[in-house]
This record gives C-alpha cells, sequence and structure tokens, in this order.
C-alpha cells in the first residue's frame, strides 16, 4: 500500500500553484544491494492531476527522477474551491490518488 | 631570487581569493536551492507517517503514545516539545533529548524492547523507509515549528548535562587525536566545500541544531540529530557511542544551549 501524497494548491495571481510530495521509492533497476542482487526497478510511470473535473496534466516519468519526488505546477484557468485530484501508478501497477482543494 | 619569491606570492595570494570567492558563490548558490525546496520538503511525508504511528496503538501494551508519552509538555503533547529539550524528565531520572525520550516512551509505555529499537535506529543510504523512531521524531519536531529554542538552562540536572557536553567537545582523543572543537571551535574552519559551524557560538550552535531532524537529498533518507552526533564520533574514528546515551544527549544538549532563544524552523532538509 502506497503511503499518501502531500498536495498543496493557492492561487497565485490568475494561476493556481500546485506543489505535490510523492512518497516513493523511485528504484532505477541499476542499483545493487549488500549482497549483491540487482534491486529491482520501481517507480512511478504515469501522473495525473486532474483540477476543477478537468485533466490538466497527463504525463509520464521515469527512472531519472528521485526517490520521494516533488513536481510543482502553475496551471491557468483554475479558480479558489477547485478540488485538485492528483493519481499516480507505478511500474508495478501500485497507485496513489490523493486530493486536496485550491485556496 | 626576491623578486621570485614576491611573484610567487602574489600568485598565491590570488588564488586563495578565488577560491574563497568560489566557495562563497557556490554557498550562495545552495541557499538558494534550499530555500527552494523547504517549500516542498519531502520531510513532511515522514511527519505524516510519524503522525500515525504517535497516535496508534502499538507494542506489546497496545497503548499509543499520545495517550502516554508525556514529553514535558504533559501527556502527549507535542507543541513546543522539541525545542524545549534535552530537559530533565523525573520519572526516567534523566535529562532526555527528544530522540531518547520517545525511545524511553516506547519501552516503558507501550512494551518495545530497547534491543529491538537499537538494532536499526537510523535510515540506512539503501532503505526505502526511516525506523518508526525517526518518523516518530519528525512529527515531534514539526510540533516546535517557528518557535524559539528554549532549553531550561536554570533546571541544575540540564545545565549539568550541558557543561558536560562543553567538556567533551574539548576532549581530544582517537587516532587523529580530534576534538569535536577541533573543527567546530573556531570560526572559519571548513572541510573541503563545507563549511563548518564553531558550536561554542549563538550562530554557530543554531547551524549545528537548526534543520534536524533533516531530510538528505543525496539518497533521499530522513536522519535525526542523533544521526548527527553517531556520525561525528565515526568521523572522528572515535568508537560510536551506544544508542540513545546520555552522551549524545549532553552535546546536544551543549549546542542547544548555545543556540537558546533562537528560532527553530521544523524539519529541514540537506544536501
Amino acid at each position: 500500500m502506497a503511503d499518501p501524497m502531500k498536495i498543496r494548491a493557492s492561487m497565485k495571481g490568475d494561476a493556481a500553484e500546485v506543489r505535490i510530495l510523492m512518497s516513493h521509492a523511485m528504484e532505477t533497476g541499476q542499483r545493487k544491494d549488500a549482497a549483491g542482487n540487482t534491486v529491482p526497478a520501481h517507480f512511478i510511470q504515469t501522473i495525473t492531476i486532474d483540477v476543477g473535473g478537468k485533466r490538466v496534466v497527463d504525463g509520464q516519468i521515469g527512472t531519472a527522477v528521485a526517490r520521494n519526488p516533488v513536481f510543482g505546477f502553475k496551471i491557468k484557468g483554475a479558480k479558489a474551491g477547485d478540488k485538485v485530484v492528483v493519481n499516480w501508478v507505478d511500474n508495478k501497477g501500485d497507485k496513489r490518488t490523493d486530493e486536496a482543494t485550491v485556496a | 631570487m626576491k623578486k621570485r619569491i614576491v611573484l610567487l606570492a602574489a600568485v598565491a595570494v590570488a588564488w586563495t581569493g578565488s577560491a574563497s570567492a568560489q566557495t562563497k558563490d557556490a554557498n550562495a548558490e545552495f541557499e538558494k536551492f534550499r530555500a527552494e525546496m523547504e517549500e516542498s520538503n519531502p520531510a513532511e511525508l515522514f511527519e505524516v507517517k510519524g503522525e500515525e504511528l504517535w497516535k496508534a496503538k502499538r507494542g506489546p501494551k497496545k497503548v499509543s503514545l499520545a495517550d502516554s508519552c508525556d514529553l514535558g509538555q504533559g501527556v502527549g503533547k507535542i507543541e513546543g516539545a522539541y525545542v524545549k529539550a534535552p530537559r530533565y524528565f523525573a520519572d526516567a531520572d534523566a535529562v532526555m533529548d527528544i530522540e531518547r525520550r520517545i525511545v524511553w516512551c516506547m519501552t516503558e509505555k507501550q512494551g518495545f524492547k530497547f534491543e529491538d529499537i537499537a538494532k536499526k535506529p537510523f535510515q540506512g543510504a539503501n532503505d526505502n523507509n526511516a525506523p518508526d523512531i525517526t518518523n516518530l521524531v519528525t512529527y515531534v519536531a514539526s510540533g516546535s515549528r517557528n518557535m524559539e529554542f528554549d532549553m531550561p538552562m536554570h533546571d541544575a540536572k540540564v545545565r549539568d548535562a550541558f557543561e558536560t557536553g562543553k567538556a567533551m567537545a574539548a576532549y581530544r582523543a582517537g587516532p587523529y587525536d580530534f576534538s569535536c572543537n577541533t573543527c567546530h571551535g573556531a570560526d572559519g574552519k571548513r572541510i573541503r566545500m563545507q563549511n563548518l559551524p564553531n558550536l561554542s557560538s549563538p550562530e554557530g550552535a543554531l547551524r549545528g541544531v537548526l534543520g534536524w531532524p533533516g531530510y538528505r537529498m543525496t539518497g533521499g533518507v530522513m536522519l535525526t540529530s542523533q544521526w548527527r552526533m553517531n556520525d561525528c564520533f565515526r568521523q572522528q574514528r572515535f568508537p560510536e557511542p551506544k544508542y540513545a546515551s546520555q552522551a549524545v544527549t549532553n552535546l546536544i544538549a551543549y549546542m542547544t544551549g548555545n543556540a537558546n532563544g533562537q528560532m527553530y524552523k521544523g524539519p529541514g532538509i540537506k544536501r
């Protein structure tokens, strides 16, 4: 079971600034453990963000992103009170959805 | 001959000049990076986990720390607990820092075995998750965000821990004949590009305690002040102290005492 995200969303001028902290190992599949065995790749593959019911980000990331990644977006057209729904799915099919409200 | 020496001296001056300018630039750049990262510090993820652990009924005795653990501000209260420690706890008859106190609560109130906690007290570079104790310390520390350090120096027992810590910082030993003060006892020292704070000054001591517990971007691990002390011992080629020992509390008391009255910003972020 994946750990919850931390999402902060607030209006800055005419755009909503959304900051997302994700809790994920983001294993590259290149590392070896103490016993010399390759640590299997385990990373977030797709991220989607919906603001006010509208899909605004539909993205793919890979193993170049660090453990516990941080994302920041400026989203135009959003307004205070809009619901922000963030979803990610990793290469093992594990997923997580969290939401916040634009302040 | 004389001319050549003068020339060499001039070259030497020019070289040290540019080296310190580079150090300054690098520091300024890193400070910008840190300021940016502090807004979304992954330490918050550990705070959330720590809060769950704090409120959950755990251990052989099935009690929560929120219902049983007094960090000096009343049972279950975390507000200001981090900046008002180390302090004296009558029930344990010892001066304890926050991490040590939580370990005490986990063993005395929840019934965990100390040996089990001490087996793996810190997150290793290859571990995906921080140990429970680190999450708990991070959560408790978040309850002191933007509060001033206020270690009770008027308490004779705390004062004693402070003085012992001060003496330990000056104690030279080990294969390098180093003390803490060899690197941390004067202004303007550094190791490679890393500036070292002078822990005997209020500003330096603040730099020693600020930002712990901290999220280390190298490796993406969450580490506590206790870990920092242990690693200092290791770098000095001293034997590492036992987990949650009085020696570490004393050193933390020495730094916190010197930093008293200055603002703590909550769990931090480190390179």
